[in-house]
């Protein structure tokens, strides 16, 4: 039984069987069951992290109370950002306009937790009501004199992806508000990773010891006046191709900032991401650093790997994922420690990343865009996939399979970036493809 | 230090809601749809509204759930949302072959104007419904009351799209249930079962997600109530209608519609709800209460009079849903415990009417609040001011508790950090066990890990 929608079977290809380009960039057929989200969704969780600012959902309730403190950004000061901020619209500003319910809300808020900066999300309905949301955070900025900025975030207006392009729009309104014009030399902002776990402390480790300075991390860990600086950085490094490539394109039109795209996952993507960095900055001393950092890091974490290795030989793992540049890492990481990929998809990949999984795949694995769990199951069935590497929607299907599962989303416990994180792969890789639990549903 | 940002001074606040106490309408509506047998439930609006209720829902259930969406565009919002929909049911039910399709409108679809009934009813004339398929449908303004009026709503619409009257009645009854877990449900179905009543219960999601690992994945598990079950459910001699909030509106259009009479009740929490509930039972099926039922109604009080020294006089703070926070309440009173501070995001006159004739003579100190400003801020506010040894609520609960040091029982929706609420129930006496017994685990902790060595007790 074949059960890919009508309008998808272009979404979907075997590497070495089918001869057509992976279709991708589409919005979602009306009635599958997508594991998308969306405009609102992608902002809000890029901005979520910057901890030392005030998040205000303009909306009924239900946007706010589901991003409550959903993200495991970790963030080593404030914790504002974990509160949930709403303005509750009801029926009475539906019809009569919520920017009343706004600016009083916005005034209490100010008041009582002093931020650095505010957020507004204008959400679905808002928008149709026609809230003059921006002229309304112009009044309290002036008011108040703390920055309001607008995220227009109605959910309709395209899918998860185009939420990050709104996120680095309110993010642009505050790079280079703070600090002279001046470059610090051999200086970075670390954009793209947003402290899932503390990784993003690893990283920071990671670039300190090889003698970088960092000016702002975005949005991970982030504050306000770091982001406000951040124009004086010499290089920007972007992970996670998805979300936030397009602050780093603003960045280099706006402050000629060039910029580096970089993936912490595995020991190659990692390594390269510390390489490229000196080879930026064209520092011999810089090189050094780096080299010796990752030739103590290796060979402390290989003989380490090799058990597991050894153990996971012959496994096959299907990646179901939001961003592309995470699947392709997940791809070459698997492949460090024996596990094959035979199913690779992503949420929002555009044609050049699914050429890259593509050529980086072995003959006879799946590519699959915008997938659903009737066909994810199909495909990762049809594959014998031991595990399944996803997001908070796909563990139980995978489990309900007998498949062993690892998060790599929002919800993952350990931190999976730089060496210290490729271990901990390995041991949920193997722990879960190891699982006792799973003798008593094999099927035969 | 940890999110310690809740302040102790009350400030009025006139246009904000902090640390909700409830979510919004379609997720509530998509739980219920998921309790009937075969059916795939369909959010009419964005994708991410669909996204993020799979989301609760897959949190709270540790299971797969399923449900579609109408993916609106920037198009959709300006031109409506019919096509959405008719594409939708067709892609449906072509490619994840449901029985039924139950879907529910958001907070952008209700703006916009989109009319769920005709564009049903287009699609039926469409030939978009294939025979023997059914869609129904209703209405889930996110901006108005909350998820418990969303759950309310759908269980209206399995009344109003399915049930019928054929003008003989049988001898079954209805038992509608109030938004409770699926153990809970279970549980309901025991005690009729042992009662000898003949019942059709809706909506019923055991063994829909509480669904048993077996190495395959079922789009559609084997629970919910059936098709042919709701449509009779019109038949049928009379309704128990448990869970005021989520099911009177069903019971009332059952009434109106197929003159079906009906009773509502409390969710049978605690002793005294779970009599007025068993009875009800009995007089309108017209069967005894077996010794069973009896024994198991003494065990419940057995164990409230052995550990009564550790129950009494303790302050209980408690938010939710006013379905459970007012039995819940009177069931704290009735084990000589103080439920002193409550709020609900849900709004409703009717629960302060109640909280306030069950636990002001008693406790003439005590607070409440549900709907407007009704947040968890207040209640940390409240607890700041003088503090509680108990807290009782959904997983949110866990930052107060931590600020607090104050042990914390989690009951409500979402519980996103614990498991068990899928599989031990809370309704019946024997739900009251459970109850008192992680009550009593949970303070008697407490006092173990805070007392002296001397005061260390090995017997209590």
């Amino acid at each position: 039984m074949e059960s890919i929608l009508k309008g998808r079977q272009n979404q979907v290809m075997t590497k070495g069987t089918d001869s057509h380009e992976l279709s991708c960039d589409k919005s979602s057929l009306a009635g599958s069951v997508s594991q998308r989200a969306c405009v609102f969704c992608g902002s809000r969780v890029v901005l979520y992290p910057i901890s030392d600012a005030l998040h205000l959902v303009h909306g009924p309730i239900g946007c706010a109370a589901y991003t409550w403190d959903i993200r495991g950004s970790l963030s080593s000061g404030p914790q504002i950002h974990r509160l949930s901020f709403s303005t509750d619209i009801k029926e009475k500003q539906v019809i009569f306009g919520g920017e009343k319910t706004l600016k009083s809300a916005l005034i209490e808020l100010i008041a009582e937790y002093k931020p650095k900066a505010a957020f507004v999300y204008s959400t679905c309905i808002v928008d149709l009501i026609g809230d003059d949301v921006e002229s309304v955070c112009k009044n309290v900025t002036k008011e108040t004199g703390i920055e309001v900025i607008t995220v227009q975030a109605p959910g309709f207006a395209g899918t998860k992806k185009d939420g990050y392009k709104v996120a680095c729009d309110a993010l642009m309104k505050l790079v280079g508000t703070k600090g002279t014009e001046e470059t610090i030399p051999n200086s970075i902002n670390i954009i793209g990773d947003f402290n899932l776990a503390g990784e993003l402390y690893l990283l920071r480790d990671y670039y300190e010891k090889m003698g970088v300075h960092i000016v702002a991390t975005i949005t991970g860990d982030g504050r306000v006046d770091a982001i406000r600086q951040s124009h004086k950085a010499a290089l920007n490094i972007v992970q996670c191709s998805g979300s936030m490539s397009n602050l780093a394109m603003q960045m280099e039109k706006k402050y000629q900032i060039p910029n580096l795209r970089v993936s912490y996952f595995g020991i190659e993507d990692m390594s390269d991401a510390l390489y490229n960095v000196a080879r930026f900055f064209d520092s011999q001393d810089m090189m050094d650093k780096a080299i010796e950092l990752v030739r103590t890091e290796v060979s402390d974490l290989l003989p380490k790997l090799e058990f597991y290795k050894k153990a996971l030989k012959g496994k096959k793992a299907a990646i179901y994922v939001g961003g592309a540049f995470k699947a392709i890492s997940l791809i070459k990481a698997l492949r460090m420690i024996g596990v094959k990929t035979v199913v690779v998809g992503s949420q929002t990949g555009n044609k050049e990343d699914y050429l890259t999984m593509k050529n980086l795949s072995d003959e006879g694995t799946i590519l699959v865009d915008d997938t659903n769990p009737l066909e994810l199951t199909q495909l990762v069935k049809r594959t014998n996939a031991d595990i399944l590497i996803g997001g908070v929607k796909e563990r139980p299907i995978a489990y309900k399979l007998g498949l062993g599962f690892c998060d790599h989303n929002h919800e993952r416990k350990l931190a999976l970036a730089g060496y210290e994180g490729m271990l901990n792969f390995a041991k949920e890789i193997y722990a879960t493809a190891m699982s006792p639990v799973f003798q008593f549903t094999k099927i035969k | 230090m940890l999110l310690r940002h809740t302040t102790k001074d009350i400030v009025e606040r006139t246009s904000l809601t902090i640390n909700p106490a409830k979510t919004c309408q379609p997720v509530g509506a998509m739980y219920a749809a998921l309790g009937i047998h075969g059916c795939l439930p369909h959010s009419h609006g964005s994708q991410g509204c669909c996204s993020y209720h799979r989301t609760a829902l897959t949190r709270h259930y540790k299971e797969p759930v399923m449900a579609a969406t109408s993916s609106f565009t920037e198009g959709s919002s300006v031109f409506g949302g019919q096509a959405n929909l008719m594409e939708a049911i067709d892609n449906i039910f072509t490619i994840y072959e449901p029985d039924i399709i139950a879907v529910h409108s958001t907070c952008l679809s209700e703006t916009i104007g989109d009319d769920l009934t005709q564009i049903v009813e287009k699609a039926k004339a469409n030939g978009k419904i294939p025979e023997g398929k059914y869609v129904i449908y209703c209405n889930t303004p996110s901006y108005i009351g909350s998820h418990v009026t969303g759950y309310s709503n759908m269980v209206s619409g399995m009344v109003k799209c399915l049930a019928k009257s054929t003008g003989v009645k049988n001898d079954k009854i209805n038992l509608i249930s109030g938004w409770v877990e699926p153990s809970d449900m279970r549980e309901v179905k025991r005690i009729a079962t042992l009662m000898g009543t003949p019942f059709t219960l809706f909506p019923d999601t055991s063994d829909v997600v509480d669904a048993p690992q077996t190495g395959t994945f079922e789009m559609y598990p084997k629970g919910g109530t059936k098709i042919p079950d709701l449509i009779a459910s019109g038949d049928n001699k009379a309704t128990l209608a448990f869970g005021e909030w989520a099911t009177a509106d069903a019971a009332t259009k059952l009434n109106i519609k197929c003159k079906v009479p009906f009773e509502v009740t409390d969710l049978p929490i605690g002793v005294r709800a779970t009599d007025r509930f068993i009875m009800k039972m009995s007089e309108l099926a017209e069967v005894s209460i077996p010794d069973t039922i009896t024994a198991e109604r003494g065990r419940l009080v057995d164990m409230i009079t052995d550990m009564q020294q550790y129950l009494h006089g303790k302050r209980v703070a408690l938010f939710g849903d006013p379905d459970q926070l007012i039995p819940l309440a009177e069931f704290l009173l009735d084990m000589n415990m103080k439920p002193v501070y409550i709020v609900s995001g849900t709004p409703g006159k009717k629960m302060h009417k109640r909280l306030e004739e069950l636990i002001l003579p008693i406790i003439p100190e005590a607070k409440f609040k549900n709907g407007l400003g009704a947040d968890m801020y207040l209640l940390h506010q409240w607890i700041k001011e003088e503090g509680v040894d108990l807290l009782i609520g959904n997983t949110y609960g866990k930052y107060i508790a931590r600020d607090e040091n104050t042990p914390f029982l989690r009951m409500g929706f979402p519980i996103l950090d614990r498991v068990g609420h899928s599989y031990f129930p809370t309704l019946g006496y024997m739900g009251g066990l459970r109850i008192l017994e992680k009550i009593l685990g949970l303070i008697m902790d407490k006092q173990d890990a805070e007392a002296t060595e001397s005061e260390f007790e090995l017997v209590m």
